[in-house]
């Protein structure tokens, strides 16, 4: 019992430290709401309502109320589920967002294993090669993907590799034509379309998931790059190096198994760290390809100012951020055998 | 002491380590391309009425999606303005948002660095609580949000940008000023009387300065792509102000048949952005004291 | 008797320097233990490395550097891998440092067998466990599954020799081998290691800034000074020395019982630097 005690404690620590930060970014969220200017009760009643409807729907906001009174009015409804209800749609908000997340989730998923798969190979060949040309090279490379204004070189990719060539399919998640044709079960397509057996269904998917997942993946590995370079140079310096070459292990042999062994787990947090990046740019990347999930959900609702729908999505990828930070902390001392 | 030859023309200490880092980055082929691009869109927006070739605001129906030559270098867009003398403007907005952001984020994130820094306790737990929960969005995300409360226009995208991108500066200067704190110099300030204000405003802010001037640059890139990004989903700068971002967005329609419209502003903008990630790259090898001492 | 490593005229330049690390160095070495002292600097970890061809980047001349029946010079990257944990090791300073945090203490020992011989991981484990045993490990079963930072220093060095013994090299390079240890167990690591080497007929060479340990431990000591050797003694002859850096030397040795007056500063002259001492 006196041995849990410090890891009780850092458990109940770290506790309160994420209810803090989900309260502030409840508060967050809250006062952003507020201090929209645009009238919340004019977006239900319409122009011309009369004054009395006005002042009712007024109070049925609880918008006569102490500031304080409506974010726990808030909070409240927060926690017991309730995000409010879209404008567009008439659903309430949390319906419409679980319902394009897994599109999201398939498109990052697929472009955070392109970014790891590119960025860390790059990352050791670049501390291996440190300050010859290959790191040079790697270096541009990566700051090229870290510098493009994504939205752009998704068109420029679109009219390239789609317009001219035909290598790919444009928007939406798979042609027209198959719209319809699979059940939906999962919302993942690709593992919709396996269940149901149509693997026409499933190319198509791939073909469209291919072009926006690339880059979304090469926008991303900059970071992760960088990042495994860092940790490699700090490892190829260690004496443990010397110790496998001594034994008869060749440089590749020393570099893989000892020098990166060594920092998968930092790779780990690194690369979770990177599937929240990931958000942002699927916002910019959803619109130009037309896909269906949460970031072109996002755009949408901005533009007509449904402000429950904003709101819901931006406190749910606070709550993402949170999760993967926490995640990341665990696979750290789950993994790390020095942590234990 | 009197009798010591006095140097006819001494360059100050920091005017000294400015030149030296700008040697330094002149050398490496990639920073130096950071800094001439720079330098090119510096000079661009100071004398875009002489470089353009059009005004960018006036419309030619005539002549509208005009490929590149025959007078327009970079073609037309879709009501016939000069593609190549808005982008020259475009550069004047490009540069606002950066100094404008500047202005916002150096001192709001001195501010809560510097104090929670120096003050510590309960005052420095909650300001670094509130530092991650705006850490814990993604930037063009809180931006999104801020924007769409506050209304799409360009002050409103700078607003929000500069609300974002706060937090790492205050981390920074906080980190910094932990460091200071503990100085002697700092102790003897306190004791002479000197007021808490006074001991940050005189004696640690000035510390923390140049970190926290390269951490801004580092931040540029970022900044141009949200900026870009904003005016792009019509919540930044609008129409018919030549914004990079914006230019793209109008142009999407146009892309498959007059390539030019979208290309040549996301040029711009990789450019630009590429720049400043070069720049900061080489920034932070010039300043990293173990890579210098390899030389 | 055939030595077993014959150094003719040993010079190392570092990559992007002017000047050899070392230079003009030369020495035999049968089934015997031989020290190599300096203070730091001199390049008497650079010459250990070098025999092991271990500093990249750097380019390594002699006359001769004849290892057995080979000539070091000539071999090449495949063959020295070949050659390094199997028939030559090196046994480095800091356990804390020299082991690889997140593999096991065992598994790190039995990469050692693994390389160099075609055997089961099983049988890899069953020579491991015997090596511990060798090196004095009371609990060879428990030990072998720790990780490294469980492990005192003075187990860790311990370690470090049943890893670079394992394989029966003819030659073994220890670079400062104790210097990192407490005080109180580097004799006992000492012991371990010069029984081990004495019993297995290995050629032992014992690079280290202690002069006293080596002359204790050796049975010739090389000494060296700026990248050269000054002068080359039998370790019971060591009173003899006619070198004026090694008088130096021992004279800033302090003695238990010695006289009280403040011990002789080291003398250090730029043209020890230069002329040939045989």
């Amino acid at each position: 019992m006196l041995t849990e005690y410090p890891r009780l404690r850092s458990v109940l620590g770290q506790a309160t430290t994420i209810a803090i930060t989900l309260l502030g970014l409840l508060l967050l969220t809250f006062i952003i709401g507020r201090m929209m200017p645009a009238d919340p009760v004019r977006a239900i009643v319409g122009e011309d309502a009369s004054r009395e409807t006005y002042e009712q729907v007024f109070n049925q906001l609880g918008l006569d109320r102490p500031v304080w009174e409506q974010f726990l009015r808030y909070l409240g409804d927060v926690f017991s589920g309730d995000f409010g209800t879209s404008i567009r749609t008439g659903q309430p908000v949390i319906n419409d967002i679980l319902h394009v997340m897994p599109a999201t989730i398939e498109l990052a998923t697929l472009a955070i294993l392109i970014g790891a798969g590119l960025g860390v190979p790059l990352g050791v060949i670049a501390a291996v090669n440190k300050d010859r040309w290959p790191d040079h090279v790697v270096r541009v490379f990566s700051l090229f993907g870290h510098s493009m204004p994504i939205f752009w070189t998704g068109m420029i990719a679109l009219i390239i590799f789609y317009a001219k060539l035909g290598w790919v399919g444009g928007s939406g998640r798979m042609s027209q034509f198959y719209i319809g044709m699979v059940p939906d079960r999962t919302g993942f397509l690709l593992i919709d379309s396996l269940l149901a057996g149509q693997m026409d269904v499933f190319w198509s998917a791939i073909n469209h998931l291919i072009l926006p997942a690339a880059l979304l993946g090469y926008s991303s590995s900059a970071y992760i790059t960088r990042m495994t370079r860092s940790f490699m140079l700090d490892q190829l310096g260690q004496e443990y190096m010397t110790t496998a070459r001594v034994k008869g292990l060749s440089k590749r042999q020393t570099i893989w198994h000892h020098a990166f062994g060594n920092i998968k787990v930092q790779l780990v947090t690194i690369v979770a760290l990177a599937y929240g990046g990931l958000l942002e740019g699927a916002v910019l990347i959803e619109t130009v390809f037309g896909w269906p999930g949460f970031g072109q959900y996002l755009t949408n609702n901005l533009i007509i100012g449904d402000m429950n729908a904003v709101m819901t999505c931006v406190l749910i990828v606070g709550v993402i951020f949170i999760a993967l930070n926490l995640l990341s902390d665990l696979l750290y001392r789950v993994f790390d055998p020095r942590t234990k | 002491m009197t009798d010591l030859p006095l140097p006819t023309r001494r360059i100050p200490g920091p005017l000294l380590a400015l030149r030296n880092i700008l040697t330094f980055l002149i050398r490496q082929p990639t920073s130096a391309f950071g800094l001439i691009v720079l330098a090119v869109l510096i000079l661009t927006a100071i004398f875009a009425p002489l470089i353009a070739t059009h005004d960018p605001y006036v419309q030619d129906l005539n002549n509208v999606l005009q490929a590149p030559g025959n007078g327009h270098l970079f073609g037309t867009d879709e009501l016939g303005r000069d593609i190549f003398s808005r982008l020259v403007w475009g550069a004047r907005i490009t540069l606002t948002i950066i100094f404008l952001v500047t202005i916002v984020v150096g001192p709001l994130g001195l501010l809560v660095g510097t104090t929670s820094g120096y003050f510590g306790g309960r005052f420095d737990t909650v300001m670094m609580r509130i530092t991650d929960i705006f850490l814990s969005f993604p930037s063009l995300i809180l931006s999104l949000a801020f924007v769409a409360a506050l209304g799409p226009s360009l002050n409103n995208a700078i607003i929000a940008i500069g609300l974002t991108s706060w937090p790492p500066i205050a981390r920074l200067a906080r980190a910094e000023t932990m460091t200071f704190r503990k100085a002697d110099y700092i102790a003897a300030a306190r004791l002479q009387g000197a007021s808490p204000m006074r001991i940050i405003l005189k004696s640690i802010v000035p510390m923390c300065l140049p970190s926290v001037m390269i951490r801004l640059t580092l931040n540029m890139a970022t900044v141009i792509l949200t900026a870009a990004g904003l005016g792009f989903l019509g919540l930044g700068a609008q129409p018919p102000l030549p914004e990079w971002g914006a230019m793209i967005a109008t142009g999407r329609r146009y892309m498959i048949d007059s390539w030019w419209l979208v290309t040549f502003p996301g040029l711009a903008i990789l450019t630009v952005s590429l720049a400043f990630n070069l720049l900061g790259d080489g920034l932070r090898d010039a300043l990293d004291p173990k890579q210098m001492n390899r030389r | 008797m055939d030595p077993i490593l014959d150094v003719q005229n040993l010079a190392i330049r570092y990559a992007g320097s002017p000047v050899d690390a070392v230079r003009g160095v030369s020495f035999t070495l049968g089934r015997e233990r031989l020290g190599i002292v300096g203070e730091s600097g001199s390049g008497k970890s650079t010459v250990g490395r070098a025999l092991l061809k271990l500093l990249p980047g750097a380019k390594i001349s002699a006359d001769r550097i004849r290892f057995e029946d080979l000539d070091l010079l000539a071999q090449s990257e495949a063959e020295m891998l070949k050659i390094r944990g199997r028939r030559m090791s090196m046994i480095l300073q800091d356990p804390k440092f020299s082991l690889n945090p997140i593999h096991r203490v065992g598994d790190q020992v039995a990469e050692t067998y693994l390389r160099h011989f075609p055997a089961s991981r099983a049988v890899a484990k069953a020579k491991t466990l015997e090596m511990l045993e060798a090196v004095k490990i009371r609990d060879p079963e428990r030990v072998h599954d720790l990780y490294p930072h469980k492990i005192s220093g003075g187990m860790g060095q311990r370690v470090m020799i049943a890893m670079m013994l394992l394989a029966d090299p003819d030659l073994v390079i220890a670079d400062e081998p104790t210097s990192a240890l407490d005080v109180t167990v580097r004799l006992q690591v000492l012991n371990i290691l010069d029984g081990l080497v004495r019993d297995r007929g290995i050629g032992l060479i014992m690079i280290s800034h202690d002069l006293n340990l080596v002359r204790n431990f050796c049975d010739r000591v090389l000494i060296m000074y700026a990248g050269r050797v000054v002068e080359t003694l039998n370790a019971a002859e060591m009173d003899r020395a006619q070198h004026p850096y090694t008088r130096g030397l021992l004279a800033a040795q302090p003695r238990i019982g010695g006289g009280r007056q403040p011990l002789a500063v080291l003398d250090r002259r730029p043209e020890w630097k230069e002329e040939a001492v045989l």
